[in-house]
């Protein structure tokens, strides 16, 4: 097992910085008993309702919520298999290589429709597709675009106006920034036209979604590409702000996946909140804009979904993500 | 000749079952082996294919290998199993990205890739590995990619195979079991026929058997057949010996006896008289012994070839009666008959006549003086008759044997017999498909029916 750590610390070695939990909170049970220990990228307050809903039927549990960035929790985790029983993250290609690399504990029991688990080990929960988020205020009086077509064109027709106002994730340091980039690119070359432009009118990188999202609501920023709309439309003096718009050409799908880490000593309780996760029943129960769309509502015919496969492997290969940095790079840094 | 010693049945069942066990055997191993040799065969073209568009996709530039790994290298290895997949890639010995440990140098060009099956990770997983020599300046790289596959669907695929294969044999196997047991009943059903044929016949019995029979059983029916003759022959030949015997001694014994009674007359001296008494009742014994084993003999020549007439049972009865009312008078004994009317049968009257007399002769003997012999012949419920006396009947414990050549009860020992008397009635008696019943009277005496 030791042999197994160092060797998947090492595999990780390119993605080590310093890995600091954002947050951490307890939430109790009513007669909590069992600590379920959860590492999550999803903020705490998004999740909360989940975790109420959960502990509602599961009284006797208590759970250490800890929120770090995808990249992080595979740090985390390497450093230390054995703090955490579960790991629920955007990154599905992270997710997977933790799965693959054997420290995720097969699950029995969880009945999951084709292609939203891998090996009993990875369980996706939700679908939640990459938008462009857009200042209202901003395109007043312009053509809202639909595609990623539209937005180059509308961001050409008057760069003066949008230069410095356009922010996407810096997928240097975003796991989820990494996985939306990298799934676009296999798609369409749009993808590099669209960084190009974006490059050559100085756009800002942020490393987390609420970030972007604030500065949209503020004014600072007109377009944030590839966010997960569900984050704006949370808050409710955000929603008014900004418009989330699912292009049409393609949505990358992702689903935010849930395993179970194979050092856990609560595997009994852990796969009960899995799949309290894949049930989706908390999406009933939750408000209509609640931002975690439940995998079972959503419509994934017209989505473009990130399948769970071994192909999410190469782009975390070293010598692929640093063509794929350079190339971004590139594009986007000046 | 031992009895259970072994049976040919079961040997022929078991060396059939256990060849069909065997085969099913077979088949489920070859069936998996070649399943798994399939399996493994398509799980190494795909890893061939991953690892060739991953060497495909590698440049040099500036000695150093640039390597654009194609999505399809890994999204083709996705199984219905979700295999892991690993994968390491070295430019000479130096591992460039991937997984430390899946593969290890030193490595040499080679034109197809190697395939090898090991432990990594937790599990076993195939390895695919391939190196090759890329044009560089100022000298060639060396470039080794290995993919590798963990064989959870392979497995799954060959447990479906395997427990294909062993239902296939299971189902072979009880087939087989079956056509085994059959054939082997079927092949044997005809010795089986003969044997009961054989045993089914009478004791005298001593025909050739004429059925036809399986090829294999037709020596082994030809010696019986020989053996039948050759000992019907000979037991012919002793029959007519004792038969010839008999005759022979009766006659001169009849001389023996008449001189004995003359010289009596003669002769006062109270030990010579003694002695020439007890020479004449020798020679009663001998010469009636003789006159049974006449009977006898003819008993068992006319039982093989029974001469049967419409006969009155009463009749033949009334005229022993008559024949042997001055014997009996002798001795001071009553010899009586009663009937129901006339009982005709389909029998041979010699051998009847023989039987009810050598009944009633035992009677007689065995009577003591001032006592009754009785004969009543019935048609109900079958023709039968029946002789009581009232002497000291058949010792209890032995009624069973009597009736065998040459036995006599304990209780007879002072009396003239030859033990040959009950065995020529039941052999009457069995020669015209009935038999010889023998009983003690509550009332004292002894009961012998002959049942037709």
């Amino acid at each position: 097992m030791r042999s197994l750590v160092l060797l998947v610390a090492m595999i990780w070695a390119p993605f080590v910085w310093a890995a600091d939990l954002e947050d951490r909170q307890m939430f109790e049970g009513a007669a909590a008993e069992t600590t379920l220990r959860v590492i999550s990228s999803t903020d705490t307050d998004i999740f909360a309702p989940i975790l109420e809903g959960f502990l509602a039927q599961r009284p006797d549990l208590r759970i250490d919520y800890a929120v770090a960035g995808s990249a992080d929790i595979v740090t985390l985790i390497a450093d230390c298999p054995d703090c955490y029983d579960i790991a629920i993250s955007s990154a599905m290609d992270l997710q997977l290589k933790l799965a693959n690399d054997g420290l995720a504990r097969r699950l029995s029991g969880l009945e999951q429709t084709a292609g939203t688990q891998w090996r009993q080990t990875l369980f996706g929960f939700t679908l939640e597709p990459a938008t462009i988020v857009l200042n209202r205020a901003a395109f007043a009086g312009r053509p809202v675009p639909e595609t990623r077509q539209q937005l180059i064109e509308a961001v050409r027709a008057d760069p003066a106006h949008f230069r410095g106002r356009l922010g996407t994730y810096d997928v240097r340091l975003s796991g989820l920034g990494y996985l939306f980039a990298t799934q676009d690119a296999r798609t369409s070359e749009t993808y590099w036209r669209l960084m190009e432009v974006f490059g050559s009118l100085d756009a800002r990188l942020y490393c987390c979604s609420g970030d972007m999202i604030d500065d949209l609501a503020k004014g600072d920023l007109f377009v944030a590409y590839n966010v997960l709309g569900s984050y704006a439309s949370t808050r409710p003096e955000t929603r008014d702000k900004v418009a989330i718009i699912t292009p049409s050409d393609f949505a990358t799908t992702m689903m935010r996946t849930a395993l179970v880490l194979d050092a856990t000593g609560e595997e009994a309780a852990a796969t009960d909140l899995v799949a309290y996760l894949t049930q989706g029943a908390w999406a009933d129960a939750a408000q209509p804009e609640y931002p975690l769309p439940s995998i079972g509502v959503s419509d994934p015919a017209r989505l473009n979904v990130v399948s769970l496969e071994p192909g999410l492997l190469v782009y975390l290969d070293r010598l692929k993500r640093q063509i794929f940095l350079e190339a971004w790079t590139s594009a986007l840094v000046r | 000749m031992r009895g259970s010693g072994w049976s040919l049945r079961r040997r022929l069942t078991l060396t059939l079952i256990g060849g069909a066990a065997v085969l099913a055997i077979l088949f489920y191993l070859v069936v998996r082996t070649y399943a798994q040799g399939i399996a493994q065969q398509s799980q190494d073209r795909i890893l061939e294919a991953s690892v060739t568009s991953l060497m495909d996709a590698a440049v040099v530039r500036g000695g150093q290998i640039e390597l654009d790994l194609p999505y399809a290298a890994f999204s083709m290895l996705d199984t219905a199993a979700d295999d892991r997949v690993f994968y390491a890639i070295h430019q000479g010995d130096v591992l460039l990205s991937g997984y430390e440990g899946l593969s290890s140098g030193p490595f040499a060009p080679m034109g197809e890739p190697r395939f090898a099956t090991r432990g990594f990770a937790g599990g076993d997983v195939r390895v695919a590995t391939l190196t090759h020599s890329l044009p560089a300046s100022p000298r060639p790289v060396l470039l080794t990619v290995s993919v590798a596959q963990t064989r959870d669907s392979l497995s799954g695929t060959l447990l479906t195979i395997s427990i294909n294969a062993a239902v296939f044999g299971a189902v072979f196997f009880l087939l087989a079991a079956g056509m085994a047991l059959w054939t082997s009943a079927s092949t044997l059903r005809p010795l089986g026929q003969i044997a009961a044929s054989v045993a089914r016949r009478g004791p005298s019995d001593l025909r050739p058997v004429t059925r036809s029979v399986p090829t294999e059983l037709s020596p082994l029916v030809t010696s019986f057949n020989a053996l039948m003759t050759r000992l019907s022959h000979s037991l012919t030949q002793s029959e007519t010996f004792i038969a010839e015997a008999a005759h022979r001694v009766r006659t001169p014994l009849a001389t023996v006896r008449s001189h004995a009674e003359v010289t009596l007359m003669r002769v006062d001296k109270d030990e010579n008289r003694q002695a020439l008494r007890s020479m004449i009742r020798a020679i009663d014994e001998s010469s009636r012994a003789a006159g049974q084993l006449l009977d006898h003999a003819m008993v068992t020549f006319r039982g093989d070839q029974l001469d049967k007439q419409d006969v009155d049972l009463v009749s033949i009865c009334s005229d022993i009666v008559d024949r042997l009312t001055p014997v009996a008078e002798m001795m001071d004994l009553d010899l009586t008959i009663s009937s129901d009317g006339p009982v005709p049968v389909q029998a041979d009257p010699i051998l009847v006549q023989n039987a009810v007399r050598n009944l009633v002769d035992n009677a007689l003997k065995y009577s003591s003086a001032e006592s009754v012999v009785h004969i009543h012949v019935s048609a109900q419920p079958g023709p039968s008759i029946t002789v009581t006396d009232q002497g000291i009947g058949f010792p209890k414990d032995q009624i069973e044997l009597l009736s065998q050549r040459f036995q006599r009860g304990d209780n007879a020992r002072d009396t003239v017999g030859s033990g040959l008397g009950l065995t020529i009635a039941k052999d009457v008696a069995e020669a015209h498909g009935g038999r010889l019943e023998l009983k003690n009277l509550e009332a004292g005496g002894a009961c012998a029916v002959l049942y037709f």
